[in-house]
């Protein structure tokens, strides 16, 4: 007989060792699927896991790239940890990361062709706001009328994407772009263009803005009163309501922030890597993050460290596409997997294994 | 010039160098590269480009080589998607959907050695071709077909974006429908995507629905064909791909695109050395437009109009967009006699008169 025996605590071994432990079984399970398809296994792994940082002919490219594709994983999952900590569930980041875009977007388009050095902090103010406003919905929706967050965030995500489609053939189209939906490329307005700071460095103004995010909500939750009651009302929301922590002021606070980052992080993506609005600009950066905040264990240098791992999939997966062939849904299989066994390791951080005859109590 | 497009210009500079030196060491074999917007299953616009890079591996055997990386979206992937691409070695690349635009002449600038072929777009550069196929050539044919066979008059046409494209084939089949039958009416549903399954299908019922009895696509997925053969007695037309296993109820044609003969010339003239960029526009008469057999459930009489109207138009005896031909305004916009310049047409933004609704716009 095999049973789970709850915890008294939840491990702190396990804890640390489950995201290792995810990663090791992906390995070995994803490489069983690739000797399936009848690719190698073992340079199918090499090829994720270690070229994008060391192969001779791409890695020069692929490493600055590693940043470009994290920053706004990092971001976003950062103001998702918040919330997740204090048992509020923003599932709609993706939205918030659409109407980021959107809002700071437009700050920019409106004063094109502006030069004035002011401009791009205008628009980073504005793709915040915008993800916080749209952020709020749920929160003032949660708060006076009890919904569920979950349901109303998510659900904001297809309107934002509605809205996406509309401003990208009206409102923010490119008047020289021949009647094609998109907007302005960035690239072409460098007052407002979020280049790279250093060139190939990869670094952007998001990927240092997520960098200050980590460090941020590190001193948040350790040495800020604000981070204790995020953390108290997660882990007991009766004791919380006790000492006078207001619910509704958790979640106006870790509502707003999470939407606040995503939406800088679209404004960052559209001005920089992705240059325009597009109709389908939003490439899922705002469900990743969901998944880099739990690989992270919501802690901010796990998230620092699970974002970048989660560029390297992401890398190394186009890699192995292009080198070995490996079709692209292959891929994707690969990176659920990863949540998959780290949801599954994670039994045993509150329960652990017991062999032999239950004990009647 | 500022600091920082200097530092990037000397950045790309040695990316070139580095390039210039990797292309070298790769031997007399031809390296192709293919990008994909879908996956290579997807039946349609994506599977018909894969046929083609197929039908280069058969023409030229070992004296090529083709990559292809599939499902990359367009905007800031595509981008890294076509430079890895190149950084692999790859001297011809096909980079296959119109999002991809802006990032193909953005890596075309940084590997001048490496040639670019970018599919039904309009902007090209020393090392970037464009190259697209005349589809609405084949819309005219369908809408013949669907003139004379639809009973209730009423013609359903699910429409990906509201591009030039999309815009010819919806006013090509429209004319053409109306001259076979002047009773027809048409409701045009814009999907907002190339392949989803399911919003495909949405519309397609809808449209059923609502009393059409003949569906036109222009999405890539056989979701409508699905929907019109529960539905019974709704016609379809394959779209991109022959989809002949909706012979020959519901589908009773399509339009294909045969990519193929197109592919093999250009690794040709890479392999002369005589590859220039170019602006290739073919339709029926070059066979890069096939249209699929026409089924048992068209009448004899129709199908005989319809294979006459396909060989007027691939002599170049007739065009579809031959004046008298008003805008939905009314305005004038061929004359009697005269046929629509190709540069109209590449911008086409308007319906033609008779059409109902907007343009989403």
């Amino acid at each position: 007989m095999i049973r789970l025996e709850r915890r008294p605590q939840p491990s702190r071994a396990w804890t640390a060792l489950t995201p290792v432990l995810a990663v090791l079984l992906t390995m070995v399970v994803g490489g069983i699927m690739f000797a399936l398809l009848g690719k190698p296994p073992l340079e199918a792994i090499r090829i994720i896991f270690w070229d994008p940082l060391f192969h001779p002919q791409f890695a020069a490219y692929s490493r600055p790239q590693l940043l470009v594709k994290a920053g706004p994983l990092i971001l976003i999952a950062i103001g998702l940890s918040l919330g997740f900590r204090a048992g509020i569930w923003n599932i709609g980041a993706e939205g918030q990361y659409i109407m980021g875009a959107i809002c700071g977007a437009g700050m920019g388009l409106a004063f094109y062709p502006t030069t004035s050095p002011l401009i791009f902090p205008a628009m980073v103010m504005a793709g915040a706001l915008g993800g916080w406003a749209w952020a709020m919905i749920p929160a003032v929706l949660k708060v006076r009328f009890g919904t569920n967050e979950i349901l109303v965030s998510l659900m904001l995500v297809y309107v934002a994407e509605a809205l996406l489609a509309s401003v990208s053939q009206k409102l923010l189209r490119n008047p020289e772009g021949m009647g094609f939906p998109g907007s302005r490329n960035f690239k072409q307005f460098p007052a407002a263009h979020n280049a790279e700071i250093f060139a190939n460095s990869g670094m952007h103004w998001g990927v240092i803005a997520a960098f200050v995010a980590v460090i941020f909500a590190y001193v948040l939750l350790t040495r800020h009163i604000q981070g204790f009651n995020i953390r108290l009302t997660g882990e007991a929301p009766r004791a919380a309501r006790f000492s006078g922590v207001s619910p509704a002021r958790i979640i106006f606070l870790c509502l707003g922030f999470g939407g606040a980052l995503a939406g800088a992080a679209g404004l960052f993506e559209v001005s920089g890597p992705a240059g325009q609005i597009t109709i389908d600009f939003n490439s899922g950066y705002g469900f990743t993050a969901i998944i880099v905040a739990f690989l992270g264990r919501l802690h901010p240098v796990g998230i620092l460290l699970a974002g970048l791992l989660m560029a390297l999939t992401y890398i190394g997966g186009e890699l192995a596409q292009l080198m070995l062939g490996l079709p692209g849904a292959s891929i994707q299989l690969f990176q659920g997997m990863l949540l998959f066994f780290l949801l599954a390791t994670d039994v045993f951080t509150n329960f652990r294994l017991r062999f032999g005859k239950t004990e009647v109590t | 010039m500022n600091r920082r497009t200097l530092l990037s210009t000397a950045a790309a500079l040695s990316l070139i160098s580095a390039t210039g030196a990797l292309a070298a060491s790769h031997g007399d074999k031809l390296k192709v590269g293919f990008i994909y917007v879908g996956p290579i299953g997807d039946g349609g616009w994506t599977f018909e480009h894969d046929k083609g890079r197929l039908a280069v591996e058969a023409e030229f055997g070992d004296k090529v080589e083709t990559v292809y990386q599939e499902s990359v979206p367009e905007g800031a992937d595509a981008e890294r998607a076509i430079t890895q691409m190149a950084l692999s070695g790859a001297n011809l690349i096909f980079t296959t959907s119109f999002g991809y635009m802006d990032p193909t002449i953005n890596v075309a600038a940084k590997f001048p050695d490496v040639k670019f072929e970018h599919a039904t777009g309009f902007k090209r550069a020393d090392n970037v071709g464009v190259y697209s196929a005349r589809f609405y050539e084949g819309r005219a044919i369908q809408g013949h077909i669907a003139g004379k066979m639809t009973k209730t008059n009423k013609i359903g046409y699910i429409a990906s974006f509201p591009i030039p494209e999309v815009i010819r084939g919806i006013n090509s089949a429209y004319i053409h429908a109306k001259k076979a039958n002047p009773a027809v009416e048409f409701s045009v549903i814009w999907a907002y995507t190339w392949f989803d399954p399911a919003k495909e299908s949405d519309a397609a019922r809808a449209l059923i629905e609502n009393g059409a009895d003949v569906i036109l696509q222009h999405t890539d997925s056989t979701a409508p064909q699905a929907a019109a053969q529960e539905a019974g007695n709704v016609i379809t037309f394959g779209q991109a791909s022959d989809m002949s296993e909706y012979a020959p109820m519901p589908r009773v044609s399509s339009i294909i695109d045969n990519w193929s003969p197109y592919y093999i010339a250009r690794v040709q003239a890479v392999m002369d050395g005589t590859w220039a960029s170019d602006d290739t526009w073919d339709g029926i008469g070059s066979g890069m437009v096939g249209i699929g057999e026409i089924s048992d459930a068209v009448p004899a009489d129709v199908k005989a109009e319809a294979l006459a109207l396909k060989d007027s138009i691939a002599s170049g005896d007739y065009h579809p967009f031959t004046g008298p031909l008003n805008k939905q305004d009314g305005s004038v916009w061929l004359a009697e006699g005269e046929t629509a310049p190709d540069g109209d047409l590449l911008g086409l933004n308007f319906y033609v008169e008779g059409l109902t609704g907007d343009i989403p716009n």
